[in-house]
């Protein structure tokens, strides 16, 4: 997916200077700066306990404000809550249901609560799309976790918000409904919903997100546009060790930018495989024309999982 | 005001009385009917009438009051505390709902269900005993204002239970002990001079014989001091639940 393109203030979220210290005394976020962009697909990433859900919470109006502020869409979620909440979908972390109501008095239950007027052809048609409608009469403890997950999202969409949170959407879902669940993600941002979302997993960030935020002992520690977390992803590492130990880079072999390394015995040359040409085959033949011969090679790549690792651990 | 979301929040809970049908309708109608057997026909036929009043009779209302106050208790404190319990508040948390929203919605549906249930008491009292109501928009007046004040005090200890025993113990300890107290079964110019003193402390006294009183003239304090009494009592409970909402007492960390 390509990088929603950036104008001036169309950000639909913006937090400031966001600290929460619970009662107490854990202090759960410290100084968070985020903007969210109408339209995107953003993706919080972050180990357990990070705080992620409670960033989300504070959104959302269930957990108080510390300090700073916080935006939707230009109205203040602590003296504009009315006008904010109405905004904002969430599919919360954990299935919290009423175990003796039917799927279908649970939709229209969340679109009433949110202030809507009932308009049972848009629920038929988000039970449909969601394949709940089979099931519409069931009572909410009769469905297995992942139709409870469904369910769950078609309360977050009853009141159709504008932005939408999605809680580590993924937990305990089998492969099918992760794919349907992504597929309507997609379908979701098309029609003009911002799409939040928090996960453990890297590759559901890169699957999914145009943007990713990583999160660690409540800071955010990074905000980057994915396609640039990706370059760095792309970036390759080709080491050669040498036959004969050099005390500098030919200069035949200058256009290349090679580096010495492992005193002399080794050339390092680092490459974008997600460039056009890696340049591997000329380097490769203008180092036997330099007459250097070469006993082994190998490549290196950094993973975006070990991007996320390092991140975590100079957070630590 | 989002009166959607009220809406939604008290069909929520009368959907949930619904589902509970027996236990709602029947339970107070055959406690009822024993009441009547045990007290009307047993120890009636010895009592035979307090002033004037047959003793059947005259223990309706305080029958009636005795479920209202322990149906709007139990039904507002159930409302909030379970949705607390199962995490399902998270949903009213976020939704555009002020805390006066959420109290109509809950306190609404609790209150109605309590009113059910009197009509329904006096009703099935109706098949035993014959009474008339003197005051029928006195009686209606106390009705409501019982049952709203206390489904406030439901309220208020829903949210300030954090378990289920907190849940049962005041209904328990506090309001069946001064219902049965308050002079439900006896006019408290029955008991002795000093028990009649002290019978003045229960809140329970000024409505049981504001009620009693819509119906047989027959009061044990004056009906303007038990009206009175109800509205002080009611506004107690109006200045705890805005007291829970200037400081978010328990709603939300
Ligand atoms: N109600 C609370 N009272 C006190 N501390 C809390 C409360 N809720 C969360 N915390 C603490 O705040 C920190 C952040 O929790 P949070 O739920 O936001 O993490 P998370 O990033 O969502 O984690 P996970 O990936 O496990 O869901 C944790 O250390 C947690 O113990
Ligand atoms: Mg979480």
């Amino acid at each position: 997916m390509n990088a929603v393109a950036r104008t001036a203030d169309d950000d639909i979220l913006v937090v400031r200077g966001v600290d929460k210290v619970y009662p107490g005394g854990f202090q759960a976020l410290k100084h968070i700066d985020l903007e969210i962009r109408r339209g995107e697909i953003f993706a919080l990433l972050g180990p357990n306990g990070a705080g992620k859900t409670t960033l989300i919470s504070i959104i959302c109006g269930i957990v108080n404000l510390g300090a700073g502020s916080i935006t939707v869409d230009g109205h203040d979620v602590v003296r504009d809550w009315r006008a904010t909440r109405s905004l904002i979908g969430l599919v919360p972390q954990e299935l919290k249901t009423d175990a003796f109501e039917t799927v279908w008095n649970t939709v229209r239950f969340s679109r009433g609560l949110f202030g809507k007027a009932p308009d049972d052809a848009y629920i038929e048609r988000l039970l449909k799309d969601l394949s709940l409608w089979d099931k519409r009469d069931n009572k909410m403890l009769m469905l297995s976790g992942g139709m409870k997950r469904r369910v769950m999202i078609a309360k977050a969409l009853s009141h159709e918000p504008q932005l939408l949170f999605l809680d580590e959407p993924t937990a305990g879902v089998d492969v099918e409904l992760r794919r349907d669940m992504w597929a309507m993600v997609r379908r979701l941002r098309e029609s003009g919903v911002t799409i939040v979302l928090t996960t453990h997993y890297i590759e559901e960030a890169e699957e999914m997100a145009h943007r990713v935020g990583v999160i660690n002992k409540g800071e955010l520690v990074l905000v980057e546009e994915k396609a640039a977390l990706m370059h760095k992803l792309g970036r390759k590492q080709l080491r050669l060790q040498l036959h004969d130990a050099l005390d500098a880079v030919p200069a035949a072999l200058a256009s290349h930018h090679l580096e010495l390394a492992a005193g002399g015995n080794e050339l390092v040359y680092n490459y974008d495989t997600q460039g056009e040409r890696t340049g591997i085959t000329g380097l490769l033949a203008d180092l036997a024309a330099a007459g250097i011969r070469f006993r082994d090679l190998s490549t290196r790549q950094d993973t975006l999982e070990q991007i996320f690792l390092q991140l975590v651990k100079e957070g630590a | 005001m989002n009166w959607y979301g009220i809406r939604a929040i008290y069909r929520f809970e009368m959907a949930r009385t619904g589902r509970t049908l027996m236990q709602s309708v029947a339970s107070p109608v055959v406690s009822t009917s024993l009441y009547f057997v045990v007290f009307g026909s047993a120890i009636g036929s010895r009592i035979t009438s307090v002033e004037g009043v047959s003793y059947a009779a005259f223990i309706i209302p305080g029958l009636v009051m005795l479920s209202l106050l322990m149906q709007s208790v139990s039904n507002a404190s159930f409302g909030i505390y379970f949705p607390k319990f199962v995490g399902t508040i998270y949903e009213v948390h976020s939704a555009p709902l002020s805390f006066l929203e959420i109290v109509l919605g809950y306190v609404g549906a609790a209150a109605t269900k309590a009113i059910m249930v009197g009509l329904i008491i006096l009703a099935t009292a109706r098949i035993f005993v014959d009474y008339s109501i003197a005051h029928p928009l006195v009686m209606v007046a106390f009705l409501l204002l019982t049952t709203v004040t206390f489904s406030l005090l439901g309220f208020i200890i829903g949210i300030w239970a954090d378990n289920f025993e907190k849940l049962q113990v005041v209904p328990l300890m506090v309001i069946t002990p001064l219902t049965f107290l308050g002079g439900s079964f006896y006019s408290i110019h029955m008991l002795p001079p000093f028990w009649q003193k002290v019978t003045l402390f229960n809140p329970v006294v000024y409505l049981i014989s504001g009620f009693r009183w819509s119906f047989y003239n027959l009061a044990d304090v004056g009906v303007g001091i038990s009206l009175a009494a109800t509205l002080g009592f009611l506004a107690l409970c109006l200045v705890v639940v805005w007291w829970i909402f200037r400081t978010g007492y328990r709603l939300k960390v």
